[in-house]
């Protein structure tokens, strides 16, 4: 077959002014993500002069975070607070959505302020909080004790029974404005005549809810859970201003340890491995969440 | 062939070509523009010379601006100072500049010696031995020993480094106990003797508990200061020696010395003398519950007479030794240099920048630091002008250490595990002799791990 020269100048043409773009992809995107698994590799301290054959330990990083007790541990923190995000943050962001969906008075200025926490800056909403909880001088503390609640009186982030689940309620509280305003987006997307045919018809607001509402939410639902899923599982900001991973290691998260590996061990390989990991695992929970919500919507 | 030839007859595609190009230079090439700050050494020489400073130090900015002005008026040289702070994002952006190599001229390294000396290994450290020999090792004699120690590296050190002098220090600090006098007086304690065994201070302990005052606030959550507190009483039980031999992995973590330096932590949380939340708490909220007399004792740096000056004026206090447990050896603190500024071996201004760090670090310039910020000067022929409380810490100058000076260096995740394992015998959850045999084994596997 004879290639017209005019097809390859046109299309030459045309990737020429792509270029820009595909450099500067390949150098910063690229790259980078090449290296990390050049690095996961290495036994490299991030200082000395890199070479691949010098540093070179096969897969004795990955092995390692395989029996690393405290790398799990994280993981399972993550878990927990994105179990509690994907649950209650989301449960009182479709409560809210629903109740500001309606005609109400003022509702705009309740999208308003819904929005306001996620829009504060982490650190700051980490020391405000930090403070709200302290154990000597803690509003939270104070306001137990003018409500005669002295029995429940301690330190909220220095006990490992109670630490993490106030660390996961801040980051409730600062997430949950994120899923308000989508799903508020997806049910006005809903046709009003559906609620109306429904009423003609003699349903209930609860069957309109469960015969219309969902199913038609299905895609959004599925999209604030993925997002959910994947900002709570790399959370950092919060809890390295609120607890630094403590009280020993009971806050933890993937993102602390990776952080504690590459600058206080400097152990740059491992914590590129580790990197991997959980990556590799955000990526199998986003697949798994896909694959049931196709289910769920062709049920 | 032909393919070329299409390209190169083809204007348009040419044309498209070197927009490409234009665009990528100009994105990725760096401003160049006189007024703005330079960053890094890339840089060729022009004829004004400017020498760039990269620092976290927020309280000493402005003092650093003034500083750097007088030297441009004295000497036509600009020295520009460039912060970055918070310490942990500065330590970060030296590490990946360092990697770029686009260090500056002048920088601080925020690293334990193991770093330190991969950052002179990969040559972004000048060695400044022959700088400091000049007229009779004049500069070098005018730095408090201790200070200079945290720069050296000795004859046949374990890090494989050339013996020298790796920076200049420019101030010092050590980190003792501070102890509210008020606060003591109210508990029925004098505040001229304040406790200096360890059974007096469980004693103190106890009377300021009767009349509702916390013990001790220290910024445990930031576990460096557990370290810190550990090394202490570690070197007051068994001396240097065996702490060094217990580094070097011939004494093991499960000596019953090592335990009784975990149980201080255990009695210290049971007889009810650390702060609530002492165990996540940072620093700050330590120095202000100081500061603000809602706990008699601090463990803290000698930056706090700063600190607490700015907090609270009015606060009557003093520094001394943590308490001591043993007879047998002295208790010694950390402390040694400050701050320390490392020239940027690869600098085209490399002697500039050695020139001014040896302005910076004259008795003058030096005592206006001192008095500026509140931070005991470098130079010991400073040392006439500075307040008493600073006198009070640079009294145990002596009696310092710093794993920075130690022969030996512990690995960083043992160190790690040790100091979260202290929280955890703080919070209930783990006994002395549960973290001795974790670190035990931790630190066998690391070893086992360096032999191969």
């Amino acid at each position: 077959m004879k290639i017209k020269w005019t097809t390859i100048k046109a299309n030459l043409e045309n990737l020429s002014f792509a270029l820009p773009a595909i450099i500067i992809f390949a150098i910063f995107y690229i790259y980078p993500f090449l290296k990390v698994f050049q690095l996961s590799v290495c036994n490299w301290n991030g200082i000395d002069a890199f070479s691949f054959s010098q540093y070179y330990t096969g897969l004795v990083n990955f092995k390692e975070i395989l029996v690393d007790k405290i790398w799990w541990q994280s993981m399972w923190h993550a878990a927990y607070i994105t179990l509690i995000a994907l649950t209650f943050q989301n449960v009182l962001a479709l409560l809210l959505a629903m109740a500001c969906d309606r005609e109400m008075k003022a509702r705009n200025y309740y999208r308003v302020i819904f929005f306001i926490p996620p829009i504060l800056s982490e650190v700051v909403v980490g020391l405000i909080w930090q403070w709200i909880y302290d154990g000597n001088y803690g509003l939270l503390n104070h306001l137990l004790q003018t409500m005669g609640w002295d029995q429940l009186i301690h330190s909220w982030l220095s006990d490992p029974k109670t630490a993490l689940t106030c660390v996961a309620i801040v980051h409730c509280w600062k997430g949950f404005g994120w899923g308000f305003i989508i799903l508020l987006a997806g049910m006005q997307t809903i046709p009003r005549q559906l609620y109306e045919a429904a009423k003609v018809d003699g349903a209930s607001s609860w069957y309109a809810f469960w015969h219309v509402t969902v199913p038609m939410m299905i895609p959004v639902f599925v999209l604030v859970s993925i997002l959910t899923v994947l900002g709570t599982m790399q959370v950092f900001i919060l809890i390295y201003t609120m607890t630094g991973g403590g009280p020993g290691y009971h806050t933890e998260v993937p993102v602390t340890r990776i952080l504690a590996s590459m600058t206080a061990s400097s152990r740059f390989g491992y914590a590129c491995a580790q990197g991997i990991l959980f990556g590799l695992v955000l990526l199998i929970l986003s697949f798994t969440q896909k694959k049931l919500s196709e289910r769920l919507k062709q049920e | 062939m032909c393919f070329f030839k299409i390209i190169l007859k083809s204007n348009s595609v040419i044309r498209a070509l070197l927009c490409s190009c234009i665009i990528l230079l100009a994105g990725c090439g760096q401003q160049q523009n006189p007024q703005e700050k330079p960053s890094g050494v890339s840089r060729t020489p022009t004829t004004a010379k400017k020498i760039v400073v990269w620092h976290w130090m927020t309280d000493r900015e402005d003092t650093f601006q003034e500083l750097a002005r007088q030297y441009e008026e004295l000497t036509g040289v600009k020295v520009i100072f460039e912060l970055y702070a918070p310490s942990d994002t500065y330590s970060q952006k030296v590490r990946a500049a360092a990697q770029a190599q686009t260090l500056p001229d002048i920088y601080g390294l925020l690293a334990d010696k193991r770093d330190f000396a991969s950052f002179i290994k990969a040559g972004h450290v000048a060695n400044l031995t022959s700088k400091m020999s000049e007229n009779n090792g004049e500069w070098q004699a005018s730095f408090f020993e201790r200070a200079l120690m945290v720069n050296e590296f000795s004859q046949g050190n374990e890090y494989g480094v050339e013996p020298g002098i790796y920076g200049v220090p420019l101030d010092v600090m050590n980190i003792q106990m501070l102890y509210n006098k008020k606060l003591l007086a109210k508990a029925g304690i004098d505040p001229t003797k304040p406790p200096s065994t360890w059974e007096e201070f469980i004693e103190a302990g106890k009377k300021l508990k009767e009349v509702g005052v916390q013990g001790l606030a220290s910024g445990w959550g930031e576990i460096w200061m557990i370290d810190c507190f550990a090394s202490n009483y570690a070197f007051n039980i068994m001396g240097e020696e065996k702490v060094l031999a217990t580094i070097r992995g011939e004494v093991p973590y499960t000596d019953l010395d090592w335990v009784a330096v975990f149980s201080v932590f255990k009695q210290l949380a049971q007889e009810g003398l650390l702060a609530d939340g002492i165990v996540t708490m940072i620093n700050k909220t330590a120095e202000q519950n100081f500061a603000n007399e809602r706990a008699a004792f601090a463990f803290n740096g000698s930056w706090c007479v700063n600190v607490y000056e700015g907090m609270n004026p009015d606060l009557e206090y003093g520094a001394m030794l943590p308490p001591r447990i043993s007879r047998n050896f002295p208790m010694m603190i950390w402390g040694g240099a400050g701050t320390s500024f490392m020239v940027n071996d690869r600098s085209v201004y490399r002697d500039d920048a050695v020139a001014f760090l040896k302005w910076l670090t004259q008795p003058a310039q030096q005592a206006y630091l001192a008095k500026q910020t509140n931070n005991l000067p470098a130079n010991k022929n400073s040392l006439s002008q500075i307040p008493p409380i600073l006198s009070d810490f640079a009294k145990r100058m002596d009696q310092t250490t710093h794993p920075n000076t130690w022969p030996v260096q512990e690995f960083p995740i043992v160190n790690e595990r040790m100091n979260k394992g202290i929280q955890l015998i703080i919070i209930g959850e783990k006994t002395p002799e549960e973290l001795s045999r974790e670190i035990q084994e931790l630190k066998e596997r690391e070893l086992a791990k360096q032999k191969q």
